[in-house]
């Protein structure tokens, strides 16, 4: 199997198995029930064969080996030098698993979803095609097209199947992500006449002049902002998070939100090294005003989906402070608590969505006492909340505390607002635990909900398992990462020398 | 083999209890935590007589790696010396004496198992904690333990003060762990290493190192080590991060007693001495643990004083007799901080589970002035609680006048500005000790029964199951001081401890120095002062307490608001909060980040909408939207070019 991997165009087939479930979804269905039901299982099982071709990817990819593997190549306007190009590292590749983990995990969340069932399973296919292509895609121009097009299946899954305000909510969400990618697409216009090409690989070691790079970091800024909704251009977060069905949110938190983080990581810093040493200080400020300032938001919701939306604005925050550390330990960290934060942040919304589907409201005013009736249910959202307050055991610490050893390297003051957030975010999530579970209910229509069913297990055991493993045997994610991080900090590093001017910068920052 | 035994046992006892509770059977999951808590009890006696008997080196047993990456290395591991199987065994046998007491208390309980499965899990957490060979399985313990203290105090869920003081107390252990993490990474970042054996050998180099901070450059020690006790401040409830502690009431008493008195709370006295060879280099940072723990002592026994709840004067003591273990450690004496802590588990333990006795007898209630005359009905629950009142009150022989004399006599003969200090607070406090011990026992025990005189009339002595815990601890509190005196402090120490507890040489004669005979025997004197004056208060004249409040009604209200603390977080931290919350969500977001680009949106929704109208169908106004970007996209592109 696995040397069967090493020979076949393994990330292709990642990328086109979906679209080709996709195409035999459209190409076979009808609108009536018997269709729906076998648009499904199709959805399904497209979705899990790609996610056993994943882990035979992750199984043959040899962690020891820098630079990228399971490299393709064709031509694709080789006079203008754009091709098409694929490759992993250790960074992409475990971002190519989580998307292939997730997808079928949120196709099972959609299954009672009764409106256009084609229409809705074919969007979420294209959707893992295309995320799982970004993250492959060594060519700018190929992954331009993939970063962009991640926006129509999920403008559609929001605008279409979402809650009420879900127009108002999918066009923020498009208008948003526009116009944040239009400056990289500027970029990648410069970039491409600077450089004559726009293979990645290439663009990496090509030298540009500082201030150039300033201009490009900022449009990356944009592009990769908006995404990851780094604080100021959170704004649509909410909305998105809130309206989007519940599958849908599940991809936008745990996949959609790393496409702009990945950005930072593979673009950022190693084909910008000056600027981002340059702009530093202001990432890692606008990283810990997200921290501190989205988990006061959290803290003042009454709507639980939107809380927990806050709460992932503000560890995206988090994982910006430990990239901008520019230090193994703060970029590892980083690295890890967006798988991390993948799943955990998932399994929470999916635990929102196992009460919308008995009926139950999502405002934290009408839940309550849910610890009595739905036992199960409750272990699970425990543990979740407890990974997502970094309590060690669990994968979310992991992360936290390698972020926190970077940004000490920085500066003390650094490193303790960052850490802020493990008391912020304790405050607003025993306040769920506590009105969603241990309350007594003021609901009217407080019956005795079903405990959690046999696709509720399947969905959640899971990223239990992971959540608990990884924070006990964390090597699992970071020996793939490992190699390729040292290389982007070296990379990276060749600028690193001024490392004291940096220190000297910030502290004159935090300390005004 | 067996060290691993005494550790995961309660793991596996916890795993069972799950599992068959899971399976229905409610007897089979209590008992097999119960059964397995002993295996671990008895394999921690077996593994610390091994140690002393064979001299074994300090070693650790290695379990596997967990976090790896650059140089931060961490394994998980258990470390075995002297220090750590002297704690393990004082957990794991008290913890094994309160599952047994649990059967009996928690009977009635509608999820009894769930009760169990905590407990065991606690003590899970709390044995990783101790024999951690790093800094960060020691927080990853740390962490553990606030988990089922949060859980285990928010237990009886359908009060909504339980609630309340389960988030409290999690959210203020959390201001300890953020300093205590923060004071990790910063070891990290200036040692290189976590691990307990790189730290300690690098200290003597890092002496003179100087971190910069407010402006100006720290002793780098001096920095690390009070970092390290403001985390321990908030585990063992110190003065400023103490107010949990006695909301954590809440809880059942057998939990009250474990992880309230006995384990979880005297975590941060032993990472204090613990991390001693870093700390003992940190001048600045040993003065303020002399000078926190000492006035605690004395603060939390001001606020005992006056307290009506059973449980909460004995949560107020718990406090203050941490102050003294911390002002032992403060002062070099960590021996004796270990010794106060070993005695005071006994104790503690011991007043907490007979306090339980006594309010399961009373149909739960707490409050001192509905209580009186109980003794004769039940006399050894009676007998062992004034045991335990008497080894509180430091009174020879029992076991806290051996350790607590030690910590003061060591706090006099340092003789710095700080260990005086704290002297004169612990001297105060051993007074007061005395007197609000002695107000409890007279209350509950003897006089007249005040409260309903049906329930006065039902109450019994407790099942053996309650029994036994409560005599156990009872010979311990009697004997427990006279024969580990020598060991500990005395003669013996310095081959007792081994490499474990290394106090730098100016320390070392500090235990054995005499101190002057009145410095010996104040402390005692004080204590039979404050036993007179409750005599006189709550036997001979007992208008007069009542008259004493009304004569300073100022500095009573004061002491019985417990020196208005919670009053002062409360408009300082939790309003502020709630309202910057509001402000932030509802103002600035909504209104300034969110208003252009809402403008924006509004335009556009009205814009699609009517060409929705047009079209007569949504599907058409996503595919003009979508034509209208690729549009923009590609007339950009052809610009640019």
């Amino acid at each position: 199997m696995i040397t069967l991997i090493a020979v076949a165009p393994i990330l292709s087939l990642l990328i086109w198995l979906p679209v080709i479930g996709a195409l035999i979804i459209f190409a076979t269905g009808d609108a009536s029930e018997a269709s729906a039901r076998s648009v499904r299982w199709v959805a399904l099982w497209t979705s899990l064969v790609e996610l056993v071709l994943a882990l035979g990817l992750l199984a043959a990819f040899d962690p020891q080996r820098t630079g990228f593997q399971f490299v393709e190549r064709l031509a694709w306007l080789p006079q203008a030098g754009v091709s098409y190009h694929l490759g992993v590292d250790g960074i992409s590749l475990l971002f190519v698993v989580m998307s292939a983990l997730l997808t079928p995990i949120a196709i099972v969340a959609s299954w009672r979803e009764p409106r256009r069932v084609r229409a809705y399973m074919a969007a979420f296919l294209l959707l893992e095609a295309l995320t799982i292509g970004m993250f492959e895609s060594l060519d700018f121009m190929l992954f331009y097209v993939f970063f962009e097009g991640v926006l129509l299946p999920m403008y559609l899954i929001i605008g279409v199947w979402g809650g009420e305000q879900r127009v108002r909510a999918a066009i923020r969400f498009f208008l948003f992500t526009l116009a944040g990618s239009l400056p990289m697409l500027l970029a990648l216009v410069w970039m491409w006449h600077h450089a004559g090409t726009t293979d990645m690989v290439t663009l990496m070691h090509t030298p540009i002049s500082a201030s150039a790079q300033n201009w490009l970091f900022i449009a990356f800024l944009f592009a990769f902002g908006v995404k990851a909704a780094v604080w100021p251009l959170h704004s649509w977060l909410p909305d998105a998070y809130g309206e989007a069905p519940v599958a849908g949110t599940v991809m936008l938190a745990a996949v959609l939100s790393k496409m702009g983080s990945y950005g930072f990581l593979r673009f950022s810093l190693p084909m910008l090294p000056q600027a981002t040493l340059y702009f530093a200080p202001l990432m890692l400020a606008l990283g810990v005003i997200a921290i501190i300032y989205l988990s006061f938001a959290a803290f003042a919701q009454t709507d639980m989906k939107r809380m927990i939306a806050y709460s992932s604005a503000a560890h995206m925050g988090m994982i910006v402070v430990g990239i901008f550390t520019l230090t193994v330990e703060g970029i590892e960290g980083a690295l890890f608590q967006m798988i991390s934060h993948g799943l955990v942040i998932a399994a929470l919304f999916l635990c929102v969505g196992v009460l919308l589907a008995r009926g139950q409201s999502r405002l934290l005013e009408h839940l309550g006492g849910l610890a009595v009736r739905m036992p199960v249910f409750a272990t699970f959202l425990m543990i979740f909340v407890l990974a997502n307050v970094g309590l060690p055991g669990t994968s979310g610490f992991v992360g936290e505390v390698l972020i926190l050893a970077g940004a000490i390297k920085v500066n003390f003051w650094l490193a303790l607002l960052a850490g802020s957030g493990m008391i912020l975010s304790v405050m607003f999530m025993l306040v769920l635990v506590r009105r969603v579970l241990f309350d007594q209910s003021r609901s009217s229509v407080a019956l005795a909900p079903p405990d959690v069913g046999a696709g509720e297990w399947l969905m959640l055991a899971p990223l239990a398992m992971l959540v608990l493993v990884l924070g006990i045997h964390p090597d699992a994610l970071t020996v793939p990462f490992d190699r390729a991080v040292h290389g982007l900090v070296q990379q990276t590093g060749g600028v690193l020398a001024m490392k004291a001017d940096l220190h000297h910068r910030m502290l004159a920052m935090v300390s005004r | 083999m067996l060290l691993e035994i005494a550790v995961f046992a309660p793991l596996l006892g916890t795993i069972l209890a799950v599992l068959l509770r899971a399976s229905g059977s409610r007897a089979g999951a209590v008992w097999s935590s119960v059964a397995l808590m002993a295996v671990s009890a008895l394999a921690a006696v077996a593994v610390l007589v091994r140690h002393l008997v064979a001299h074994v080196a300090m070693h650790d047993v290695a379990l596997g790696a967990w976090i790896h990456v650059g140089h931060f290395v961490t394994p998980w591991s258990l470390r075995e010396d002297t220090l750590s199987l002297v704690v393990v065994v004082m957990v794991s046998v008290v913890s094994a004496l309160i599952h047994l007491y649990s059967v009996g208390y928690m009977a009635h309980d509608r999820t009894m198992p769930r009760f169990f499965v905590y407990i065991s899990a606690f003590t899970f957490a709390m044995l990783m904690l101790v024999t951690a060979n790093n800094l960060l399985q020691l927080f990853f313990g740390w962490e553990g333990v606030g988990l089922f203290s949060y859980l285990l105090i928010g237990y009886w869920y359908d009060r909504a003060s339980a609630n309340a003081a389960a988030i409290k107390a999690f959210v203020m252990n959390r201001v300890g762990d953020l300093a205590f993490l923060i004071g990790i990474v910063l070891i990290y970042a200036q040692f290189g290493s976590v691990s307990f054996n790189q730290i300690f050998a690098a200290v003597p180099q890092m002496v003179s190192h100087h971190y910069s901070l407010f402006g100006d450059a720290m002793p780098v020690l001096d920095v690390i080590g009070v970092l390290l006790f403001i985390g321990a401040m908030g585990k063992s409830a110190q003065i400023f991060l103490h107010t949990w502690l006695a909301d954590a009431m809440e809880g059942p008493t057998p939990i009250s007693a474990l992880i309230h008195a006995a384990t979880m709370v005297a975590a941060g006295v032993y990472m204090i001495v613990r991390m001693s060879p870093l700390i003992s280099s940190a001048p600045g940072a040993m003065a303020m643990i002399a000078v926190i723990g000492g006035f605690t002592a004395l603060f939390a026994g001001t606020i005992g004083c006056v307290q009506n709840d059973i449980k909460r004067i004995i949560a107020y003591s718990t406090c203050s007799q941490l102050g003294y273990m911390f002002l032992g450690a403060g002062v070099g004496a960590d021996q004796a901080a270990i010794f106060h802590m070993v005695t005071h588990a006994m104790f503690k333990a011991l007043l907490f589970l007979a306090a339980g006795s006594v309010i399961h007898a009373l149909a739960d209630e707490q409050d001192v002035r509905k209580m009186g005359g109980l003794w004769r009905k039940m006399k050894i629950t009676y007998v062992t609680m004034l045991i335990g009142a008497l080894a509180l009150a430091a009174i020879p022989p029992f076991a806290g006048y051996y350790s607590k004399d030690a910590i003061l006599a060591a706090a006099f003969a340092n003789h710095s500005g700080p260990a005086l200090f704290g002297w004169v607070c612990g001297v105060l406090g051993a007074g007061l000790t005395a007197f609000y011990i002695s107000r409890l026992m007279i209350l509950t025990f003897h006089g007249a029964p005040r409260g309903d005189a049906d329930v006065h009339a039902h109450a019994h002595e407790s099942g053996w199951t309650m029994l036994v815990p409560l005599l156990v601890l009872a010979l311990g509190a009697s004997f427990g001081g006279m024969l580990l005196d020598r060991p500990f402090v005395g003669a013996g120490n310095a081959a007792f401890w081994g490499s474990s507890i290394v106090p730098p040489a100016n320390l070392v004669l500090q235990l054995s120095v005499p101190v002057p005979a009145w410095v010996a025997d104040l402390p005692l004197l004080l204590a039979l002062v404050g036993f007179g004056v409750a005599y006189v208060f709550y036997v001979i004249r007992p208008s007069m307490p009542v008259a004493l409040a009304k004569a300073m009604p100022g500095a009573y209200r004061f002491l019985l608001n417990k020196w208005y603390f919670d009053e002062l977080y409360d408009s300082v931290f939790v309003q502020p909060s709630k309202r910057l919350a509001r402000v932030i969500w509802r103002g600035a977001d909504d209104q300034v980040i969110d208003g252009v680009p809402t403008g924006l949106a509004r335009w556009t929704t009205d814009f699609s909408l009517q060409m929705g109208r047009a079209q007569n169908g949504s599907l058409a106004v996503y595919s003009f939207v979508m034509l209208l970007g690729l549009l923009v996209l590609l007339s950009l592109f052809l610009v640019v070019r």
